[in-house]
């Protein structure tokens, strides 16, 4: 398949799935909302309400965990080493649940202090990840997968913490946040998610050339001009802010970040001009999709989007795994 | 032969790196004049590709001196030496999937700005590139397809598109059968005469490379143990300070130099 076809099927697939989804759920709505933005009617409201903003959200959130997890997988050179799996997500949510612990609601800058908080605790972890390629810049993709799994570990045990002395409650709310999920989501969570999305993926977008050669190894990225220890210093930054603002408002989702840049470079190839973009809109749309399943599958109940990505992410992970 | 006097193009003064606590390169004293194809030697672990990495500028720490026509390794940004000097690694493993012509093009990097295309000129010095390795033919290919002689002439365009005019290669010719290593020697040898590309190449290949060499360089230990032209290293004393093992010499090799071989006990 060509590179163009794969590029019309992505796109095309994304357009058809943001378009369907706000109109499928457990309460079917007629296509006369879609010219009632306003409207008292209550078919209208939980369209453009309810199910626009958690399209939106849903959006914002995959593209954001996809291009977090195509640059990761870029500069670490391996398709398994994602923000989620080395512990970036984890550091997130345990940011989140302090904040829930204890219980404080400050808005700064316009931002609530559970988003402020995610940011911290996504860039504590990569700045283990980060001190571990410092120390060890020779160190095998495996010991970087080790070092996040006990991250993952680490930050699991400190979220278990809290909840074990939170209230019931409380501990129950962490609990459904930490399944990753969109059904709280509203206009407000889409205002607070989409500066660190946007500000994330803006830089992002401007370092395609320095990820191909990344991709092609450090040294030579750094022999044809690439000033590797800032260009990797700002990626992951940049992919933190990103992801910390994602996963405050939906909670840690697995696996979009590791399916999505995969499943384009097979089909758009590797370069990350091309990639990034292609997998914000992939892994957008793929969320989409999920939350859409989320909400039907087992109606009028929910389950939340983070045990369907899960639930296929995982085998995608033991494929990717065995493949070699 | 090399073009002598003027200012060397590459220089290393007293270069001293220790790895995790371990001399490396204990005292490293090196010219390399413009045009000139200098051979580095030497048995496994003596030093030669820390030393090809601190002329690029990539070893990160390192005491005494290396220049690049007369400034300073660390003093220039990446980018713009990018621009002067290009660095062929090792590479016995396959890159990514990127077309042949991607990657060639990824050798344009210092001359791009974040958001720009390729000019015409870049397409120029790209098109230029293939056409002196004689690899037109496989831009579409993927690098994954490759076998390892192509392989080799890809990342020596690529290292030629950077548009600098100082080559660096490790081991250009390790891991290539014959037909192969005749071809890169080939090439080497039309960049150095007539491209006056200043090349230097560590290498094992004491017949083919280092044959075709101005001037070779012997370490041991990280310590300079010849320095000279070809026709003063074959000799079996010399080889045998070296390498620590002994060499049998017979008429017949290029330019009129002996043909070297390792002695083997009982042959």
């Amino acid at each position: 398949m060509s590179r163009g076809v794969g590029l019309a099927l992505v796109l095309a697939g994304a357009v058809a799935v943001i378009l369907a989804a706000p109109l499928i759920g457990p309460v079917s709505l007629p296509f006369s909302v879609l010219t009632d933005p306003f409207g008292a009617d209550p078919s209208s409201r939980i369209f453009w309400q309810i199910r626009v903003p958690r399209v939106v959200a849903a959006f914002l959130g995959g593209a954001g965990l996809a291009v977090g997890g195509a640059v990761f997988q870029a500069v670490f050179r391996n398709p398994l080493a994602t923000p989620y799996i080395l512990g970036v997500a984890a550091g997130a949510s345990f940011g989140v649940a302090a904040v829930a612990r204890i219980g404080v609601g400050v808005v700064i800058l316009g931002l609530g202090l559970q988003s402020w908080s995610a940011l911290a605790g996504a860039l504590l972890a990569v700045a283990v990840v980060w001190l571990v390629t410092k120390l060890r810049p020779d160190a095998a993709t495996s010991t970087l997968l080790l070092a996040g799994v006990s991250l993952n570990f680490f930050f699991s045990s400190l979220i278990l913490f809290l909840q074990y002395t939170a209230s019931f409650a409380d501990a129950y709310r962490v609990l459904r946040w930490l399944m990753g999920g969109l059904g709280g989501v509203d206009a407000s969570a889409v205002v607070q998610m989409t500066p660190f999305v946007v500000l994330g993926m803006a830089v992002i977008f401007s370092f395609g050339r320095e990820l191909d050669l990344l991709a092609t190894g450090s040294e030579l990225a750094a022999s044809r001009g690439v000033a590797v220890a800032r260009t990797r210093t700002t990626l992951f930054v940049a992919t933190s802010v990103m992801v910390g603002g994602v996963v405050a408002a939906c909670g840690p989702i697995g696996f979009v970040g590791m399916m999505s840049p995969h499943i384009c470079r097979m089909l758009l190839g590797p370069g990350h001009r091309l990639l990034l973009p292609a997998s914000a809109v992939f892994g957008g749309a793929f969320l989409v999709l999920c939350d859409v399943a989320a909400r039907t599958l087992v109606a009028p109940a929910e389950l939340p989007v983070g045990v369907i990505t899960a639930f296929l992410g995982a085998p995608f992970f033991l494929w990717l795994l065995l493949r070699k | 032969m090399a073009v002598t006097g003027g200012r060397p193009r590459l220089a290393t003064h007293g270069l001293r790196v220790s790895l995790g606590g371990t001399g490396v390169l204990n005292g490293v004293d090196l010219e390399v004049g413009a045009g000139e194809l200098l051979a580095i030697i030497g048995p496994n672990g003596a030093g030669k590709s820390t030393l090809l990495r601190t002329l690029d500028g990539l070893q990160p720490s390192y005491a005494g001196g290396v220049e690049v026509d007369g400034r300073p390794v660390g003093g220039y940004r990446r980018r713009e030496l990018a621009r002067v000097v290009s660095f062929v690694p090792q590479n016995d493993v396959p890159a990514d999937d990127y077309t042949v012509r991607a990657f060639v093009e990824m050798g344009r990097y210092p001359h791009l700005a974040a958001w720009s295309a390729l000019t015409a000129e870049d397409r120029r010095a790209v098109d230029e590139a293939l056409e002196l390795t004689e690899i037109e033919h496989l831009t579409a290919r993927s690098m994954k397809t490759l076998s390892g002689g192509e392989r080799q002439r890809v990342w020596i365009a690529a290292a030629l598109a950077q548009g600098g005019t100082i080559l660096l290669l490790d081991e250009p010719t390790s891991f290539l059968d014959y037909r192969h290593q005749v071809q890169i020697l080939d090439l080497l040898g039309r960049l150095h005469a007539e491209g006056g590309y200043t090349v230097v190449a560590v290498t094992h290949d004491l017949n083919g490379l280092v044959a075709d060499a101005d001037s070779v360089l012997g370490l041991v230990d990280g310590r300079v143990e010849f320095s000279g032209p070809p026709a003063a290293l074959f000799d079996g004393a010399v080889l045998a300070r070296i390498f620590g093992s002994d060499f049998v010499l017979v008429a017949g090799g290029r330019h009129g130099l002996p043909l070297v071989m390792p002695a083997r006990v009982g042959s």
